[in-house]
């Protein structure tokens, strides 16, 4: 008897928390979003804030999963179990516009807030200081380099052998794997403009130009991170040689860890990005569901409180946290996007 | 050879015969094959032994600290200039419910947008040299930043507190708890450091003056993740989270795992499909649980359309993990009691639900407890299928229910570990493990106890 009345009471504490969960089902209260490593910690900052600045709204929950996966999440359509705003350091691909609208979701509303700087840094324990040129960087990293005007197998094993004024430490360079939107921009920005500097390159048709600028060495000085960065400063604990690719904000927290290279002679900080000096800065977004305006509560005003001065605005938390923050012009129009709700 | 035979049946009695001498020649190697194989397996107990020690020394060494944390006790004065908000709206002036919400909804907001900021660094700037007071943000940068919205949370309370003095703790920035530890190289150039050459200075200063101090840290405990204030980061949510997840694992999988257990041992037929199930029980208990977890997204996320990140779809991840655990406990206490006390009962006219219910099964629950704890405990302290289905987001609220977003314990230390704020974040995240290996510690130990109490020998 006594085991009747407990399994039954077993019972119908299940369909209680069961009916509790599904009533509540009903309109979810609280922002989702997902997407971007880079930008994780500074959606999550606003996140907070605005859960305490605006007692009416729940504080919305952030993701990660890097900018393709928030995109692919974005994108599976509309409804209370898909995220209300994806993060992302680049801005979003033909293909993922395409694949949102054949799941419903037509109105993608495309906010920049900021930058961000993507800096090379080494072990602190490291004695050598780098200053790279971008055709360093490529060449040290492609399968085949321009030597003497052929492309041959990449014959570097240090980086001296490339340039003079390089250290004499072996290249081992880890970079962010292909889900990071930060690899499109270290391709774009450092990778390719450090490739076309040779003439066998310019030479070439475009697509195999492309492809020869693309193509990393396979044989392990090239190690592709799919975690944050984290992983990557792990590894250059581990690995000291070895050389990595980080945000500049995540730079700035551990600093006394890392020790930066220069880029065309340029120290990476906020104001060299800011002004454009320092070449590899790449923009930063995020792109609202239009569909789950005036749905899910507080989305509107979660994405004015993040481009409010405050948040976003040069003097504001995030820059405290490392963001390059746009000019107030930039900012204004970003701020004039959301309100009219200006749709891709 | 045939002689040798010979030689044995007839020698057997005689104390020099062949056989004897072979078996005394192969003594010394057969003893020392013993030996080999005794150390061995005392060798390989000291190494396991050593292997937890060293990772229990590690963790503990490097968590240890984290539970006590840089704290200012400061005397604030709650400025009524600073925080100019009108009197709270009482209940009684007010026709109807509704019209009371919207007025303290108002009421709230002019507290929320109150410079609590400038409310604390005046009362730091009284410690300090009068040149701080012209340094920007640097004395804000020693007060851990949500520690605003907790002065916030205690005038909210009792808004009698406007004007008034009060003494007040709040957590030190993460920096400066990092800076007091130790735990950053102090011979670092200024360049290189988190904290300017005058924080520094103050953070001595204050030091000197006791009003910074190492407190216990109930922040790890009672609060809530936290990006934008590292320091008051805690476990409260991914607690609370874990907390609604158990319940969902004990409340749905030990009923259907005893169940199952039950008319599988009792009841079922011996036959091809029987068989059939206890093979894909066994199977089951073997499947990687990274595989529940992509069943999860698929299932309860995509087609039944079940809220991502929640604990309510964690919970019934966790339990599919969980059943073949306890079924094949309950199976194997079931099994354990002895077929006398059903012959027993069925012998006095007990049918054979009434055999199972009332003799079978109360001397199983021990066994049944034990699986089932050791099942939970298990699950308590699953990652992998948690991050697929959504529940490795930053939350920074207390789950109200199994539907509200939230994390677990084991993916807010994945979390932490991944910080951006490694010297802060390494010590917490080992703070974290201590906290989970706990309660998973308490959980075996209740495991233990029960069986110890209950359990009976035939």
């Amino acid at each position: 008897m006594k085991l009747m009345t407990l399994t039954s009471a077993l019972a119908i504490a299940a369909a209680g928390v069961l009916a509790a969960g599904s009533a509540q089902a009903q309109t979810r209260d609280t922002i989702q979003i997902a997407g971007s490593s880079t930008v994780l910690p500074f959606a999550s900052i606003v996140a907070e804030e605005f859960g305490n600045a605006f007692p009416q709204f729940n504080t919305p929950v952030v993701g990660s999963g890097g900018s393709s996966g928030g995109l692919r999440q974005f994108c599976q359509g509309v409804g209370e179990n898909t995220i209300d705003i994806a993060n992302s350091s680049r801005p979003i691909r033909d293909g993922e516009v395409e694949a949102c609208a054949a799941a419903g979701v037509e109105q993608i509303i495309p906010v920049r807030f900021g930058f961000d700087g993507i800096v090379f840094a080494t072990n602190q324990s490291q004695e050598g200081t780098f200053d790279l040129a971008p055709e360093h960087v490529f060449q040290a990293l492609a399968a085949k380099v321009p030597v003497d005007g052929a492309l041959v197998d990449n014959p570097y094993t240090t980086w001296n052998q490339i340039d003079d004024s390089l250290p004499e430490q072996d290249i081992v360079v880890a970079i962010p794997a292909s889900n990071h939107g930060t690899r499109e921009v270290f391709e774009e920005r450092v990778v390719l403009p450090g490739c076309e500097t040779f003439d066998v390159i310019t030479s070439m048709e475009e697509e195999a130009a492309e492809e020869a600028c693309l193509g990393f060495r396979q044989d392990g000085r090239v190690i592709e991170i799919a975690g944050d960065y984290t992983e990557t400063l792990a590894r250059l604990e581990a690995q000291p040689q070895a050389m990595g690719v980080f945000g500049l904000s995540f730079y700035d927290q551990n600093r006394d860890r890392l020790k930066v290279a220069t880029v065309n002679g340029v120290v990476p900080s906020l104001e060299t990005i800011g002004s454009g000096d320092y070449p590899v800065s790449r923009p930063l977004f995020f792109y609202l569901k239009g569909e789950h305006m005036g749905v899910i509560p507080g989305i509107e005003e979660y994405a004015t409180y993040f481009l409010s001065d405050e948040m976003a605005g040069p003097e504001g938390v995030l820059v405290e946290a490392g963001l390059i923050p746009l000019s107030d012009e930039q900012r204004e129009e970003a701020i004039r996007i959301v309100e009219e709700r200006e749709a891709l | 050879m045939a002689t040798g035979t010979a030689d044995t049946t007839t020698g057997a009695a005689r104390a020099a015969s062949p056989t004897t001498r072979r078996v005394q020649a192969s003594l010394a190697r057969r003893r020392a094959a013993e030996t080999r194989f005794r150390l061995l397996g005392l060798a390989a107990v000291i190494v396991g032994l050593g292997l937890v020690a060293l990772l229990f020394a590690t963790i503990l060494t490097r968590g240890l600290p984290a539970f006590w944390q840089a704290t200012l006790t400061l005397e604030v004065f709650v400025d009524p200039e600073i925080v100019d908000v009108p009197p709270a709206p009482e209940r009684s002036a007010f026709a109807n419910q509704a019209e009371y919400e919207e007025a303290f909804l108002g009421w709230q907001t002019a507290l929320a947008r109150t410079n609590w900021g400038r409310v604390l660094r005046n009362a730091l700037l009284a410690y300090l040299p009068p040149e701080a007071a012209d340094s920007g943000r640097a004395v804000e940068g020693l007060i851990a930043s949500n520690e605003r919205f907790e002065l916030r949370a205690l005038v909210q309370e009792d808004p009698g507190l406007i004007g008034e003095t009060i003494v007040f703790q709040g957590l030190a920035d993460a920096n400066v708890d990092v800076w007091v530890k130790g735990n950053i190289d102090r011979s670092l150039p200024d360049d290189r450091l988190p904290l300017t050459s005058d924080q520094r200075a103050w953070i001595e200063l204050l030091l000197e003056q006791g009003v910074l101090t190492q407190e216990f840290a109930s922040a790890l405990l009672f609060n809530v993740d936290s990006r934008s204030s590292p320091a008051s980061a805690g476990l409260a949510g991914a607690f609370v989270g874990s907390l609604f997840m158990m319940l969902i694992v004990i409340v749905l999988s030990v009923p259907i795992g005893v169940a199952a257990a039950i008319y599988l041992e009792e009841f079922a037929p011996r036959n091809r499909f029987t068989d059939f199930i206890e093979v894909n029980i066994n199977n089951l208990a073997a499947v990687p649980s990274i595989v529940f977890g992509l069943l999860g997204a698929a299932v309860f996320i995509n087609w039944f359309r079940l809220p991502l990140s929640a604990p309510l779809v964690g919970g019934l991840v966790l339990t599919l993990m969980t059943l073949p655990t306890i079924i094949i406990a309950t199976r194997s206490t079931l099994r354990a009691i002895p077929p006398s006390i059903r012959q027993a009962a069925i012998g006095l006219g007990a049918s054979k639900v009434q055999t199972v219910a009332h003799h079978v099964l109360p001397l199983a629950i021990p066994g049944i407890l034990t699986g089932a704890i050791i099942g939970v405990a298990q699950a308590l302290g699953e990652t992998a299928p948690l991050l697929l289905i959504g529940m490795s987001a930053f939350v920074a609220q207390i789950p109200t229910s199994p539907m509200d977003s939230s994390t677990a314990l084991p993916v807010q230390i994945y979390l932490w570990q991944g910080n951006e704020l490694r010297n802060f974040f390494e010590a917490r995240t080992s703070a974290a493990i201590i906290v989970l290996l706990a309660l998973l510690l308490s959980l075996n130990t209740l495991a233990i106890i029960l069986r110890k109490r209950f359990e009976k020998r035939w």
